[in-house]
């Protein structure tokens, strides 16, 4: 249990002190939420009424685009071989660098909504079913996130890979996220079964991002050491 | 002969060049008994001389769907039984399925266009399809984007797996979130809706789509151990003028 507290504390530390993580995320949404706007015109009504779907679309994107450290910062400087050979369970580990992932980039983002819907005209209490339902589903933003950063792990220009590996197994989070906002606003369905059901699937991705994450970081090590040989029989 | 005899390469590849010409020719037949059928088969009385698509449009949606299954029956292959027919099959299955799910999507773009009046609507199993179909590509893009073809192979598996028990979830997400297609009604409890006239012809073509898609399966599983020999060959050959 130590290591784990350990492993969630460095990486929370790491997230803090090297520049680019969590404030750069709510930078992102905001400028995404700044420029809907722009886009559909500055017509109040039509914002609250849609603001919920853009909030949801603005924190899928910006957890999106903090997935790439999640894993391969780790193999870069060579810890994750040490997490790999070590005696905690990989599953645990990995659970662990996501949990402190969401802590540092996704609770900003939950923080962030309820101000950013004032920016969308939300009403008080369409701001707290965003930012309650984004509270619920973020996490499953991040763990569905950690599957497609095990996979591209090694890969050099993975990125671009890895959001077209994620977004499509994120389509559950984004309806049901959304259809718990809207049924709050404005019904006609009860707030408790769209946002139930969201609560579930966070609860699915909790456990097969794991798992999943795990065996393609296994899956992995054995290439890591083959990719080592070449160099190894370099005359 | 067992799963284990298929293993080897060789004699997977010598068997199935005894089989694939007797299943590329049933495949032909059967196609065009298909094709017969459904153009004599009886007009709908509302919708007229479209309700034909549906004999191309029906077999592809399912086989789109079984190529998914196919793909995660062979990533079991690969994660637990390291089986080296696996690899291959499930990459050679992927682009097929693609290529059905693709076939699926345009026809029925095409039967929507005279009957719901767009090529297109937001509803439930459209959505869905297109969905898989964003899957299928997905997983395209990671085969390629990896060199080393084991490591493709456990990594795809992966995905493949993840996708596989996503891909009910995503159904259901995409149901609840709107539906406007017609409900299932050949597969249904209570027997079909659907009037023999109609049917034997569909059920033809079910049968006829399945054996193509094994047809081109196990060609496409033969060019892939070809393409492998090759790669190994040429990789010998390099390592043998660096000197090694």
């Amino acid at each position: 249990m130590t290591a784990l507290s350990a492993l969630l504390v460095r990486d929370m530390r790491l997230a803090v002190r090297v520049g680019g993580g969590a404030l750069i995320g709510v930078l992102f949404f905001l400028i995404v939420v700044t420029l809907v706007p722009f886009a559909i015109g500055p017509d109040l009504a039509l914002l609250a009424r849609i603001g919920p779907a853009i909030l949801w679309l603005g924190a899928l994107l910006a957890s999106l685009l903090a997935l790439d450290r999640l894993v391969s910062m780790d193999h870069e400087d060579g810890s994750l071989d040490l997490i790999l050979t070590a005696r905690v369970p990989l599953e645990l580990a990995v659970a662990a660098k996501a949990l402190a992932h969401w802590l540092t980039t996704g609770l900003p983002l939950v923080v962030a909504a309820p101000l950013l819907g004032l920016l969308l005209n939300l009403d008080p209490k369409a701001t707290a079913a965003v930012a309650l339902t984004l509270l619920v589903g973020t996490p499953a933003l991040t763990f569905i996130g950690l599957i497609g950063a095990a996979l591209t792990v090694a890969l050099r220009r993975g990125g671009l890979l890895l959001a077209i590996l994620v977004l499509p197994l994120t389509v559950p989070i984004l309806i049901f996220g959304v259809a718990a906002s809207n049924a709050a606003i404005v019904g006609p369905i009860p707030f408790g079964t769209p946002f139930s059901i969201l609560c579930a699937l966070t609860l699915i991705s909790l456990v097969i991002g794991p798992v999943a994450a795990a065996l393609a970081l296994r899956q992995g090590l054995s290439q890591l050491l083959a990719t080592a040989s070449p160099i190894i029989r370099m005359p | 002969m067992t799963l284990i005899d298929l293993a080897n390469p060789t004699k997977f590849l010598s068997l199935t060049a005894r089989v694939l010409p007797w299943l590329a020719g049933a495949t032909a037949i059967l196609l065009l008994i298909g094709f017969y059928q459904a153009a004599m088969a009886p007009d709908d009385y509302q919708q007229g001389a479209t309700v034909k698509i549906m004999f191309i449009h029906v077999p592809a949606a399912l086989l789109g769907m079984i190529g998914w299954g196919v793909m995660s029956l062979a990533a079991l292959g690969t994660l637990v039984w390291r089986h080296p027919l696996a690899d291959v099959a499930a990459k050679a299955a992927a682009p097929i399925g693609a290529a059905f799910t693709l076939m699926c999507l345009v026809t029925g773009s095409l039967w929507g266009r005279p009957m719901w009046g767009t090529y297109w609507v937001w509803d439930a199993r459209l959505t869905s399809v297109l969905v898989l179909l964003l899957m299928y590509l997905g997983v395209i893009a990671l085969w390629r984007t990896i060199d080393d073809p084991t490591r493709a192979a456990r990594a795809a598996a992966v995905l493949t797996l993840v996708g596989a028990i996503n891909i009910p979830i995503i159904k259901f997400s995409v149901d609840w979130w709107n539906t406007l297609h017609q409900p299932a009604s050949v597969l249904r409890l209570d027997g079909s809706t659907i009037h023999p006239a109609i049917l034997v012809p569909l059920i033809v073509m079910l049968v006829a789509f399945t054996l193509l898609f094994l047809t081109l399966h196990l060609a496409a599983m033969r060019n892939e151990i070809l393409r492998r020999r090759v790669r190994t060959m040429m990789m010998m050959r390099a390592d043998a003028r660096a000197g090694f």
